[in-house]
């Protein structure tokens, strides 16, 4: 997130282009309307002057009636080629808008998870809503006004000129410091702009975490204590956009102050010109008239400054999420596994997290491991020891800094993400469900299944009852029910079985489980491990386990220390032979612990 | 209080509303607005002055122009007196110098009573958003809030921000016309009257339409974050299970709806203005020809004629900028009705009218007769049935039974996440609903099995137990429950960002992370529910053995589907079905070989 572009401003806002390319004929179209509109309302005058100086004189009636049917004509075609520059460019604006954020979306659903961890959803969502929502803005209205205003202003100063060109010359040179404020406004603001965006962004965050810990702070009766730091950070935003206001302000003032100054010295100076005779006082008199109508366009430069300015920063805000690059992406030359048999292979793994300091080893270090078709293999190891890490390596959720994952031979970085995901199948520690039915839900990792089918239905079934989540059918619309966000909210055990009905649904090559029934009691946990057994016979899997229930289920266990895999073999080889092993997975190491711990508690 | 079909946020998510329901929720934002802004009254007065002087001081300048070409300017050219254009051009000079700066003071001004607003709205919704009982949260969105916080603000802050000047400067502008046009020709003055008709029923036409064009965009806006939010949040299932196509196209929809709830509003802007400007025309031409055939038959004088057509023309110059307000304002409402709603909603958990305060609790917890049922009483389903249950201060209780026996709900009302719907819950013989919160909290803490953690060190996160908790006693907490071994091995120790480094810091490490933050809190009454879960067992040990020094002298629930956290209770309480069946020692339970013994027997045989 750095706090300021590298790009000029119109640099940065060209990189628009190519989104609003689409609506580039109706925008021109917009700008032909916009002009045609002005040149209406600036021809109503000159009529009403031609009638006054014409048939109100001679009293020719008939005459008077046309010119005011003129009058009218003119003044109905303003509204319309108003209305037109609005019906131009409004729709393929929205378009533009949908297509940024679309685009927006699609990109950040691709951004691999190390890009997601360094980055906070709020400010994600800020730039989502209120960064590409002000770019419609900037480009529907903005843009095209302050293209207009600046022609006026430069067509209306050079009218100024061959009116009279000392005139003219006063006007011009009044007018110049315009660009110099602006050229210092554009500096002080542009930093602001970001400061202030980037601030909201962070407060989003700060409702999002309020909310989401909702639970937390009300058990500590944190409440205050969150508030007040949200307070303190909805200050610091405020004094960011008070000390915009003042840079605002002072725009304003100049802004304001220009035109008066020119059209004062005009003022004095025509004076002298018609003292001497160089000029007229009607001349005089329509100077002041084109004058005055140059007063609006060049007051409404401040505005349109300021507005191009965060237009800007926007712009940078969202492509800085264009810019980040996506590495975790499809091969170029993908290969396909043709047997599938399950075989899941680590072959010497490293791994560290970019932002790992440079003194701290490899989380991973070195690791090797095979899991053989059809084999269930328990992983244990202390916490932190990065045994979670090493299940989002095969769904290349991170992808190994050295080595290689290797799927019935392939290396995982060769086949398509699509078929990869498709033949692994991952439960979090985490359960997480979306805001849908219960049956979409399970039936995620299915997209070849048509949902309300037969055999859909059949899969939703088995796995449902592999994870022992009957309570599904007992939920007030059954399988229909919304779960997730927007729906209802379940236990964690709850949680946890839908998300391990999921990955049995998705009928993969190979599970990847991370303590899957951590959420679960004794009894429940007991009969999902039998039913899971059964899937267990001829799928692959992998399972973090913490407890020796979860480990029986497997065939083998891999012992993880330092990054690497130290010891390997059944439970029971394992319990005889490695003390690390009995002091990770034994509770009975010191004999009975019920009877230790009552010693204690009495 | 608004009709009960949309009270609080209740049909929130309706774009249409009766009559009576869509005025009830108007008011209620208004008397929101009104009330927000009331504190700021000498601010609004202030900036409301400064606009109203600026705006004579610019309809001062043009006059002042005039004057000098018909006045000063013949004396200086006749009578070689130069003293009248010089003082005019000063005048002038002076008068938009001020102008001016008026005009940059206003926006400071206004900024200072935007921010105001806003800081005092944001306050509002966090802080009331945070007493709302879980209840609540359990059924409206993080989404949702999220966008009452940012987009609907926004719109918020649009009105206050950008319209304020216009509309005034508007109202003078066209009362000042008005009266001037009258003055010169009433004839005309009639005309615009006249007008008056056709330009309220096209303000009228907009205003209706727009109200609920605006409801629309908020609900879309809403739905658009709620999408958003939860694919980022779960961004691992979705990449895992390849959500993202199916995601891209419900993202589209809602995406597009919310487009089009855009279009139709700034559409119906699209006609307004020009609309007006049409209106506008046809007055001029109509006053003008009226106007020119009585100058004809000799009526009217030219000069007087060709100020009325100015003086209309300037009239609906300024209602462009009406119509912008009320573009905003519309806009602004429509958040402030979501808003609203939500600081409608009531807490079901209430604080105490007069708060009995109890600085040092024993930790005794009595339930008389409680029962529980989400969804009121009567009505819902019953989790937990008339339980009458005595916890003498300094006992270790474990709650045993399968999933949805009522154990975590007895851990709610313990904590006071919810109320019982019968009966009554007493800490040291008061009544928890009597209690001051502040004591309460401070007294009974829960630890859930969701550790989550917030963005900030890992230091401020064990704080969250005790604000003003020094370092080293974060840190004697950290190594009291076997946390500080795994915090002093990351990257900055017990300054490292949790979030920057949220990837890395495992489910187990997070419990651990909250057990730390417990036992800061030093509470009478601690309440552990599954608060071990995701934890390996040397960790587990660790805390195991931490815990016996720690509920040593302090009241304490546990409910672990591991039996061997209860190994530490003196009592346990086996439930089902929201009783309690079984109550005594584990040896007691366990000699009796009801439910207690066969969980006991299933658990060690799980630990082979």
């Amino acid at each position: 997130m750095s706090s300021s572009s590298s790009l000029s401003l119109p640099r940065s806002l060209a990189r628009l282009y190519p989104f609003a390319k689409p609506a580039m004929p109706r925008v021109i179209g917009g700008i032909a309307a916009a002009l045609l509109a002005s040149l209406a309302s600036l021809a109503i005058p000159i009529v009403l002057q031609w009638v006054v100086d014409g048939p109100l004189l001679t009293g020719d009636r008939r005459l008077i009636v046309w010119s005011v049917m003129a009058v009218l004509a003119l003044g109905v075609a303003e509204a319309l080629f108003i209305f037109l520059r609005r019906a131009f460019v409004l729709r393929p604006m929205t378009e533009v808008e949908f297509s940024i954020r679309q685009t927006f979306y699609e990109r950040l659903q691709r951004l691999q998870v190390s890009f997601h961890d360094r980055w906070q959803s709020g400010q994600l969502l800020s730039r989502m809503m209120q960064d590409i929502g002000l770019i419609r803005r900037w480009l529907t209205f903005g843009s095209i006004m302050l293209l207009v205003n600046v022609l006026t202003m430069l067509i209306g100063i050079g009218l100024l000129f061959r009116w009279h060109w000392a005139l003219g010359t006063v006007f011009f040179v009044c007018s110049l410091p315009i660009w110099i404020v602006g050229y210092r406004f554009e500096q002080a603001y542009g930093a602001l702009s970001r400061k202030s965006q980037d601030q909201s962004g962070d407060l989003a965050t700060a409702v999002e975490e309020s909310v989401h810990g909702i639970r937390v702070l009300k058990a500590f009766g944190r409440g205050g204590h969150a508030l007040g730091q949200f307070r303190r950070q909805a200050e610091s935003l405020r004094s960011t956009e008070l000390r915009k206001a003042r840079e605002v302000g002072l725009i304003w003032f100049w802004y304001d102050m220009v035109p008066v100054l020119a059209i004062g010295l005009c003022l004095m100076t025509g004076v002298v010109l018609v003292g001497l005779h160089q000029l007229s006082v009607g001349e005089l008199f329509a100077f002041f008239a084109l004058a005055a109508a140059l007063r609006w366009p060049m007051n409404s430069l401040g505005f349109l400054f300021s507005f191009m300015i965060d237009a800007r920063t926007a712009t940078d805000r969202v492509f800085e999420v264009f810019d980040a690059e996506i590495t975790i992406t499809d091969p170029s030359d993908p290969k396909t596994i043709v047997d599938p048999r399950g075989a899941l292979v680590f072959r010497n793994v490293h791994f560290r997290f970019a932002d790992a300091r440079e003194r701290e080893i490899d989380l991973l270090d070195g690791l090797d491991l095979a899991l053989r078709p059809g084999e269930t293999l328990a992983l244990v190891g202390a916490t932190g020891s990065g045994k979670t890490t090493l299940t989002t390596l095969p769904t290349r959720l991170y992808d190994v800094t050295e080595g290689a994952v290797e799927l019935d031979g392939v290396d995982v970085r060769d086949l398509r993400l699509e078929e990869l995901r498709r033949r692994i199948g991952v439960a979090f520690e985490e359960p997480i469900l979306f805001s849908a039915s219960v049956r979409e839900n399970v039936l995620l990792g299915r997209d070849d299944l048509e949902i309300g089918s037969d055999e859909a239905e059949a899969v939703l079934q088995e796995a449902l009852e592999v994870a022992q989540a009957g309570f599904a059918y007992e939920l007030p619309n059954g399988l229909d029910t919304e779960v997730g966000e927007e729906g209802l909210s379940l236990s964690g055990g709850q949680r946890q079985r839908l998300a391990l009905a999921r990955v049995v649904a998705a009928a993969p090559d190979v599970l990847v489980l991370d303590d899957p029934l951590s959420a679960l009691d004794v009894d429940t946990e007991a009969l999902v491990e039998a039913a899971l057994r059964r899937v267990l016979a001829n799928t692959t899997a992998l399972i973090v386990a913490h407890r020796p229930s979860t480990v029986s289920m497997a065939d083998r266990v891999a012992v993880i220390q330092d990054g690497r895999v130290t010891e390997i073999g059944t439970h029971s080889e394992l319990l005889r032979t490695s003390e690390h092993y009995r002091f990770l997975i034994s509770t009975l190491e010191s004999g009975d612990s019920t009877q230790s711990g009552q010693e204690v508690s009495r | 209080m608004s009709p009960e079909s949309v009270q609080g946020t209740r049909g929130e998510d309706r774009e249409t509303y009766t009559r009576e329901e869509s005025r009830a929720i108007r008011r209620r934002s208004l008397r929101l607005l009104a009330s927000i802004l009331r504190p700021f009254r000498k601010l609004i007065a202030l900036t409301v002055t400064v606009v109203v002087i600026s705006a004579v001081l610019r309809a001062i300048g043009p006059s002042l122009v005039a004057y000098g070409i018909d006045d000063a300017l013949p004396r200086a050219i006749s009578a070689g007196d130069w003293w009248p254009a010089i003082g005019i051009t000063a005048a002038y000079l002076a008068v938009g110098g001020i102008g001016a700066g008026l005009v940059g003071w206003y926006v400071v001004l206004i900024a200072r009573l935007t921010q105001a607003v806003m800081i005092e709205l944001r306050t509002r919704i966090f802080r009331h958003t945070q007493r709302l009982s879980l209840e609540f949260h359990e059924g409206y969105t993080s989404g949702r809030i999220i966008s009452r916080q940012t987009s609907d603000l926004e719109s918020i802050q649009e009105l206050l921000d950008g319209s304020l000047s216009e509309l005034i400067d508007a109202v003078l502008l066209g009362a000042f016309t008005l009266i001037a046009l009258f003055l010169i020709d009433w004839r005309s003055g009639l005309i615009l009257v006249g007008m008056g008709v056709p330009l309220g029923l096209l303000m009228w036409w907009f205003v209706v339409q727009s109200q609920r064009g605006f409801r629309a965009t908020r609900v879309v806006s809403a739905r658009l974050i709620v999408q958003f939010v939860e694919t980022m949040t779960g961004i691992r299932a979705v990449q895992a299970f390849r959500r993202e196509k199916r995601n891209d196209r419900e993202f589209a929809r809602v995406s597009d709806d919310y487009r089009r709830a855009n279009l139709r509003v700034i559409n119906l802007f699209g006609t307004l203005d020009p609309g007006l400007v049409m209106l506008g025309n046809i007055t001029v031409a109509v006053v003008l020809l009226w106007g020119a055939l009585r100058v004809v038959d000799g009526g009217l004088a030219i000069g007087v004629l060709l100020a009325a057509v100015l003086y209309v023309r300037n009239f609906f110059g300024p209602l462009e900028d009406v119509a912008m307000f009320l573009n905003s304002y519309q806009s602004a409402v429509a958040a402030l009705e979501k808003v609203s709603g939500v600081l409608e909603e009531e807490p079901t958990v209430e604080d105490p009218q007069n708060p009995v305060p109890l600085a040092h609790a024993r930790g005794e917890l009595r339930f008389d007769g409680v029962s529980f049922g989400y969804g009121g009483a009567g009505g819902g389903r019953t989790v937990l049935a008339e339980c009458d249950l005595t916890i003498p201060a300094g006992q270790t209780i474990a709650l045993v039974g399968t999933t949805g026996a009522g154990k975590s709900t007895l851990a709610k009302l313990v904590a006071r996440f919810y109320d019982p719907t019968e009966g009554c819950l007493t800490l040291d013989g008061i009544d928890l609903r009597e209690l001051d919160p502040s004591d309460l909290r401070r007294a009974i803490v829960m630890v859930t099995q969701e550790a989550y953690l917030f963005s900030g060190t890992v230091a401020e996160n064990i704080a969250l137990g005790k604000p003003d908790a020094t370092t080293e006693e974060i840190q004697a907490a950290a190594i009291a429950v076997g946390a500080h071994e795994f915090i002093s091995k990351l990257p900055d120790g017990y300054d490292t960002d949790v979030n920057k480094r949220g990837g890395r810091v495992s489910a187990g490490q997070r419990q651990l992370i909250s057990f730390a933050r417990a036992f800061l809190a030093d509470p009478a009454v601690l309440i552990l529910d599954e608060a071990t879960a995701s934890l390996d067992l040397p960790s587990e040990r660790l805390v195991q053995d931490a815990l016996q020094t720690l509920l040593a002298d302090r009241t304490a629930i546990i409910i672990a589907h591991r039996l061997s956290t209860i190994a530490i209770a003196d009592r346990v309480l086996v439930m089902e079905h929201g009783r309690v069946v079984e109550d005594g020692s584990p040896e007691a339970l366990v000699a009796a070989k009801g439910r207690f013994a066969a969980l006991q027997r299933a658990w060690e045989d799980s630990l082979v």
